[in-house]
Formats: structure tokens, sequence, C-alpha cells
């Protein structure tokens, strides 16, 4: 079948694509958008985590087809013109990413949580993030990062 | 004159030197998405491999039909262990695993056959259309049973028993004779798995000199390639491997996965082949830690020294032999921690059954035998009416002191000073109670205080860095120093993995550092340069660091030597700020104008002293090279009548010798003392009758950012004379010890005995 959507502001095509795809599958093999990763494929690490109509969302447990004339954000849709997100600067920054494997699910799901709650408490970054599993990091500079993120955000309004 | 060629070289803070808290050179790779992991990478034509693995734990294969999964259309190829091309079985330290399994498989998932096709879906239904004929055995499971009769339960024809390592010290009875106090108690550890996020994967590209490209994730490129040669039946200079990126490895890469099977296809089709394991295939695609079976007795004067220990440590490695040989010296020589023991009886069993395969996983052999001995010194404690920070002062080790090995420590060990600054950190605050995310339970809201009681408990682990026994441990560097855009620029190259660790990070500082030159790059790790050793064992800091401060050094010294011939100066010199400084008339040239069109490029092997293997009858000898402390205070919340724990505060104080990177090491500290809350509360393999129950992250718990607490953090600097910068690998020794902490606040706050992790509710509430 034929799925059409956008994809980080541009409208993407992807054709001959089986029914059982997932959107992650869609994204990182037919569209070459990697960002996205596939840990667990399974809804459990949120490592694919996008935003599909701007909510997140894991992209290995929605079926392609259900992408069909949506919008799709991913973490290569994060940066705007003037240079990386909040959120991307402030992991580069604190010591967030060590592997990095589960970094771009995690920065959808933080950008999600800064822009809905512009000074989240620890409580509530742990809340949010608590999808998002991290192996390497023991989270710590995850909340570092979250919290500069929120600073930065703030500064940049 | 003084010779400078020697001297270090110092960058001014926040230059991104050795000390320096630099940011990773990957980092903004990694947050845009950009960052090429092994699963990541793509080329035309690829096809996708798979994997077709055994359902039993113990079966003969009598035949094997591949008829209808090649009939599969978009098929293009079906290999079993008759198309291995080389040698059939490979292994880290002994080869005995099987590339394709033989007629017999010997635990649940070993690779039976493997297929190329041009979807992963078509790849999968072709799987299922492989036929066996099996027939089905009753697997050998029991680890201890194995023990008492190793040859009557052979999972392997060289015998059950992988390797047995005895320790004796002194003489046991007559101190057991004196003995005012013994305290015994038998422990197990169920099986943690790495859960790296990165699952296994990889591209095989065949190139026109028959040979093949491998960009893999892998722990130790050379070592693979050691092992993956033989069997595609290739020299080692046709198999060209480079890195790819890295999602966590923990050990659980230092064997192979898909390295070889992907190379087959590949060679087979001649097209580039991908295999990328999924979670459920990840877990039967590694090895895991071993789980273990101990028992232990101690005894003590009233007054809490220890006379005499006794441990069995009975460790399941699985079919295949892996890494289990320096598992048992671990568990052996680190068996009864950094404590003055004067009379000991150790035996560390490494064994062959049908359970999972383990090898290597952060803490290799020390986490096992670190819970039981922690929990043994509270026992002693408790029995000698002393707390648990008192009676491990009271039998700590330090410099001076000797292991159960007979090794002296002879580099700072400051235990008692770590535990007198542990238990002076501030305590947590009680929980608010009107939130009840801050109790156990959280937001499945099981609690609104009723039923919740505090515990504290502590924590001691000793680790051993770098390669023991005598292996010649070795890593080597590229350094090459040019002008660049009118810039003296640096270029470090090595054949180190960089597994998320902060290695690229470290490799930069210390060129910074060693060479006053601020733009340096590390060079993609590639096994075109000689071999760096295996990104484990906490060893890489110290020894590609070494690798790479030699080969800096030997630059120095060239472009030093230069500056003098071209300034006619017998000054002492220095590297600075990208200039060449005098001692007494400070910068004195540009490093760009002493090196005009010349590149200085130097190669320098670095080794750490050598060790020796232990004694096989008595365990003596000076195995280790360097030892490594962390000391854990835990905090812990328990719903005593639900068995819910909520770790409320971790603090630890660990000794590096030398902080090299502050943001790299706590995160370091951080992500092992994790790592080990997962095997204390929640992380198991779940096995039964040889099958594994929970393959899945649905299953199988890792720690979220609910259950991991906030840390403090103390971390000391007492240097080591003999390593680099005098510092002390880092990465594993916080696995350790954070478990058995953890444990003793739950057994605090409930009195319950708690003698194996991971706890689960039912052990808590009966």
């Amino acid at each position: 079948m034929r799925v059409t959507f956008t994809v980080n502001g541009r409208e993407q095509v992807a054709d001959d694509v089986w029914e059982g795809e997932s959107l992650l599958f869609v994204l990182r093999e037919r569209l070459g958008l990697l960002g996205a990763k596939n840990a667990c494929e399974q809804g459990e690490c949120g490592s694919c985590t996008v935003y599909l109509d701007g909510l997140p969302v894991c992209a290995c447990l929605v079926a392609a087809g259900q992408a069909q004339g949506r919008e799709v954000r991913t973490v290569e849709g994060l940066a705007g013109p003037d240079g990386l997100a909040p959120v991307q600067q402030a992991f580069a920054e604190c010591g967030a990413v060590q592997c990095g494997f589960c970094t771009p699910g995690l920065l959808v799901q933080a950008d999600d949580l800064i822009t809905r709650v512009p000074e989240p408490s620890d409580a509530e970054i742990r809340e949010a993030l608590a999808g998002n599993l991290c192996r390497c990091t023991g989270y710590e500079k995850i909340l570092d990062a979250v919290r500069r993120a929120a600073e930065l955000k703030a500064a940049m309004r | 004159m003084t010779t400078s060629a020697t001297r270090g070289n110092v960058v001014a803070p926040g230059r991104g030197g050795v000390g320096d808290s630099a940011l990773r050179p990957d980092g903004t790779l990694k947050v845009t998405g950009e960052f090429a992991y092994a699963s990541d990478l793509w080329i035309d034509g690829t096809l996708f491999g798979a994997t077709l693995r055994s359902p039993y734990a113990r079966a003969r294969i009598r035949a094997i039909d591949l008829g209808p999964a090649l009939a599969v259309p978009g098929v293009e190829a079906v290999l079993t262990h008759e198309d291995v091309p080389g040698t059939k079985v490979y292994g880290l330290d002994h080869a005995d695993q099987p590339v394709l399994a033989i007629g017999e498989v010997r635990y649940q998932g070993e690779p039976i056959a493997i297929v190329a096709a041009d979807h992963p879906e078509t790849a999968r239904r072709a799987l299922e259309r492989i036929r066996i004929d099996w027939e089905v055995l009753e697997p050998i499971t029991d680890a201890r049973a194995v023990v008492a009769d190793p040859d009557g339960r052979k999972v392997q024809e060289r015998g059950g028993v992988v390797r047995h390592q005895p320790v004796r010290v002194g003489d046991v009875a007559a101190a057991r004779a004196r003995a005012e106090v013994v305290v015994s108690g038998e422990f197990s550890v169920g099986i943690q798995d790495q859960a790296f996020l990165g699952p296994e994967s990889g591209l095989a590209v065949p190139a026109e000199d028959g040979g093949l490209d491998l960009f893999v994730a892998t722990q130790w490129l050379h070592q693979d390639l050691r092992q993956i040669a033989p069997c595609l039946g290739l020299p080692q200079e046709k198999v060209r491997m480079t890195l790819a990126g890295v999602g966590g490895a923990f050990g659980g890469r230092e064997d192979l996965s898909m390295q070889i099977h992907a190379g087959m296809l590949a060679l087979r089709t001649g097209r580039p082949v991908r295999i990328v394991y999924n979670r459920y295939e990840s877990f039967f695609g590694h090895v895991h830690r071993h789980p273990a079976l101990m028992r232990y007795e101690y005894g003590a004067t009233r007054d809490g020294r220890i006379g005499y220990a006794t441990a069995e440590i009975v460790l399941d490695g699985g079919a295949y032999t892996s890494s289990t040989p320096s598992v048992v010296a671990n568990a052996a020589s680190l068996g009864l921690g950094p404590y003055e023991i004067p009379n000991l009886e150790i035996d560390a069993y490494g064994v062959y059954t049908n359970n999972p395969p383990c090898g290597a996983m952060r803490g290799f052999g020390a986490v096992q035998a670190c819970f039981a001995y922690e929990s043994m010194m509270d026992r002693l404690g408790a029995a000698c009416g002393l707390g648990p920070v008192e009676i491990r002062r009271i039998n700590a080790a330090g410099q001076g002191s000797k292991l159960a090995t007979g090794q002296v420590i002879d580099s700072p060990a400051p235990l008692a000073e770590m535990l007198t600054r542990l238990a002076a950190m501030p305590m947590p605050a009680a929980p608010d109670r009107t939130d009840l995310r801050n109790l156990p339970g959280g937001v499945s809201q099981t609690t609104h205080g009723e039923g919740v009681v505090r515990g504290v408990g502590y924590g001691v682990g000793i680790k051993n860095i770098c390669f023991s026994e005598g292996f010649d441990d070795y890593s080597t560097a590229r350094v090459r120093l040019e002008v660049a855009g009118g810039e003296p620029a640096v270029v470090v190259h090595t054949a180190a993995a960089e597994v998320g660790q902060g290695l690229v990070t470290l490799q930069e500082q210390i060129a910074r550092t060693e060479l006053g030159v601020d733009r340096v790059t590390v060079a993609p790790a590639d096994d075109r340069v000689g071999d760096a050793g295996s990104s484990s064992a906490s060893r890489q800091s110290y020894m590609t660091g070494g690798a790479v401060r030699a080969a800096c050094a030997a630059v120095r010294a060239e472009v030093l030597a230069l500056a003098r011939t071209r300034l006619g100066t017998d000054d002492d010199l220095s590297l600075a700020g990208g200039k060449v400084v005098s001692a007494s008339a400070g910068a004195v040239a540009a490093i760009a104008d002493v090196l005009g069109d010349r590149a200085v490029e130097h190669i320098r092997e670095y080794r750490h002293r050598p060790t020796v293997p232990m004694d096989p009858v008595t365990g003596q000898g000076d195995t280790h090279v360097q030892l490594a402390l962390c000391v854990h205070r835990a905090v812990v919340d328990v719903d005593v009548e639900l068995g819910l724990v909520k770790v409320v505060e971790l603090a630890a104080v660990q000794d590096v010798g030398k902080i090299m990177n502050r943001l790299s090491l706590e995160g370091q500290i951080h992500g092992g003392t994790a790592q080990g809350l997962g095997l204390a509360l929640m992380e198991e393999i779940v096995v039964q009758d040889g099958l594994v129950r929970n393959p899945s992250f649905t299953d199988y718990l890792i720690p979220t950012i609910l259950d991991m607490p906030p840390m403090r953090l103390d971390i000391l600097e007492s240097p080591d004379p003999h390593a680099p910068y005098g510092l002390r690998g880092a990465g594993e020794p916080p696995t350790l010890s954070s478990t058995p902490a953890i444990v003793a606040a739950v057994r605090d706050a409930t009195g319950r005995p708690l003698n194996r992790v991971p706890i689960r509710p039912e052990h808590i509430c009966r």
C-alpha cells in the first residue's frame, strides 16, 4: 500500500508498504529517518517516541497505515532554524547522553513535557519520563537536563 | 640541561583537558538523531538476515529440511552449519560455541539456521518454514548437582565443571575452634541481563577481494576478528572491522552475536547483509550475568574481628565456556570482599548446564559474591551487637592489607575513611505523604502511608580493574599532529570501543593535555590500528588512556626536538595553548610554525604491570592489576503489607584515584548504581527447565526514572602510582555495592532474611 503523511513539515510518500509494518519501520527503513530508535519494538522502552499530530506516541505501536494524512514530528524535527532545541542542547550539556540510544525518544517526551508544563517539578519530570528506559545514566543527568531545558526554553520566550 | 620531553603539559581548566568536564564529541549527533548505530546502517541492495533458534534447552536434531524456506519468494539464502566456510566453533576463552548448531542444541535460543531475504517479514516467514525433526532431551539445569557429579551431568564433552578455583589461607579448622561467634548463610543471585538498549546488529558488505567489510557494535574489535575470520575461512586481513555506533554494552557484547552469521550470508549472496535483533531475540542473543548459589560461614571474636571465613560459590555458565573461567577467578579472588581475614577457604565453581548462556556483565563475577559477603557482614555485625558501619570498619582492608589471594594492596584503599564519610552524609527527610508519588506503589495508590516502614542499609564492593591472571593486556594508540587550516590539529586513532562510557571524550582530553592543542579529533575505531583490548573490566581509561598518553608523549618529544633545533635553544620546553613554551621565556613559537608541512605521528602500545594466574590449589598470587572500592548507603521505604519497595535515596563514596572528567564519571556511578538497584529489586531472567519465561521489557524489568532515586556522591582522589594520571577504573564498582546496600535497607525495614536477589514482594510479605 501507499502511505502519505507529513514528517517534520514535509509531505512524504512511502510505497510498497506491507500492511504489517509499523510507523517506526516506515520512518527508518523507507524514509531513512533513523533518529527514532528500535530498542524494544513493543512499546515498553520509549526509544521510538515521536509526535503524532502533536502527541507523543511509540512509533513501533502505530501501524504505518494509521499515519495516513497525519503529521509526524521526529527527533530530526526538533531543532529549529536557530540551532538545537532546548532539550537537545540541555541533554548534550548536562551529561544526559551516554550511549544515546534512548535519547531521541526521551527528547521528544521531554520536549512535550516542557511545552505543556513550563516549570516541571522533579515529580512531574519523573512521571512524564516513566515510559522511557535508559540503561546508562541512572537518570540523574536526565533530570538535570530536563530542568535545564525548561530554563533554556523559558529564556527563549 | 633538563629534558622536557618527559614532562607533562597542562591545559588551562575549561579547555577540555584532563580533569575538565569536557562534553562528548558525539553528543550533538546523538541529540539530533544523526549518530549512526549498528542498526542504522544501510546501503543499496542490502538484504535482511534472520536467525532460527532452538525452542528447546537440550535436544538432538535428527534432520533439517530447508526446502520450504528456500521456496519462499524473496529468500536469497538459507544456511546451516554445513555452510560454515571455516572452523565451525568459536569462543572467547575456548572455542566450543558452534556458529550454527551441529546435530544438537544445548540451550534455548541456540542458533540453528540463518536466512537472508529482501524484507524482514520474508525472512521471518522463511524461518517458520524450516522443518526440524527433533529428539527432545531432559535438560541439565541444577548447577549444584553438576558440581556434585560433574561426570554424570555432562553438557560438554570436557565435563560438567568449567573451572574450580580454590583459595586456601591459614588454618580454618583451628580458627573455627577458637571462634566466639559463628554465623552462616546461603545466598542466591538470579540471572541478570545487560539489557543494553541498542540491539545486537551490524552490516556485512562483501568486498571485491573476496573478503568482507564488517560494521558491528562490539566491545572488542580485534577479539571479534580473531574469532570471525577462521569461521569464515578467511585470513584476518580480508575481514575489515569497523565499529558501528554502540547502544550500550555492559559486557553483553564481549561475545559474538550476529557477526559470523551476517558474514556468511554476505559471502554466500554477494550482497550486503544486515542483521538486527529485536528485543525478544536479544534476550537469547547474548550471554547474561551468571546466576549464583553461595554458602558462607564466618567466625569472629565477640568484638567483631573476623577469624575465619569459608565460601562456596557456584556460578552457572550455561552450555558454552564464554568467559566463565575468568568470572570464576573474580568470584574466588574477591569472594570475601575488602576485609582482612586471616584464615579462609573459598571454592568457586563455574559449571556447564542447559540454562541460558552466561558470560560478561558489568562487575564480572565480583557482583554475585558481593551480595553474599555484604549480607554476611550485616549478619555478623548483628550477632556481635555492632552496627553495619562499625563491623565493616573493624575488618576493613586498606593499603598494605592482603587480599584472599595473598596479593598485597599496594595503592591507596581507604575503605575505613570511605565508610566514615558515607555514614556522615545527611539523611533524606521523611516522605511527604501528601504526594502519593513519594510512597511505595506511587501513583498506583497502593498506600497512603499505612504499612510503610523506612530502612537504611550499607554495602561495600571491591572490583579488579583491567584483565587479571597473567593476560597480556595492552592497548594501542596512533596519534598524529599536523597543521590544518593554519592551526595545529591532532587525530587520535585506536580500536577501542566507545560504548557510551565516554572514552572518545577522554581520548580527546588526554591529547589536549599532553600536546597543548585544542583541536583534537578521535578517528572512527577500526582494526587498521593495533589491538586496544576490550571495553570491559573498567580498563579503557587506564589502558587506552595510557596508550594515547604514551603516543602523545612520543609526538611531543619529536615536536620539542624540532623546536629546539629551529630555535637553537637548550631551554626547558613544553607545549601549551598551541605554542611551544619555554620555562624561562614563555611562549617562544607557535606549534604550527614549528611543524610547517610536517606531520608528526607515533604509535604506542601500553601495557599494565604483569600479573600471574591464581595458583590452582591455593588460589594465591598477584593476580590483579588494580583494585577499586565503592561504598553505598541506601534508604528505602517499604510497604511491608504489599512487599513494595521505594528506594528513597542512594549515597555513594568512591575512590577513583583521579577525576578525569567529573561529568562522565558521575554518569558512570549513577548508571552503575542503577543496575545494582535493578539486581536488588527487579531484574531477573526467570528460567524454568532451562526455558526463559520473560524475554521482553514487559516482563524483564529494568529501573525507570521512577525507580531510581536521587543520589549523593562523594568522590575521592587517592592516586594509584602505577596508573596513568593516578586514575582508577570506575565503571564497575558502583554496580557491586548498591545491590547489598538496598537489600540491607529492606532487611532493616522488614526484618526478613532476604537471602536472594532480586527481592520479590513475596519475600517481604511471605
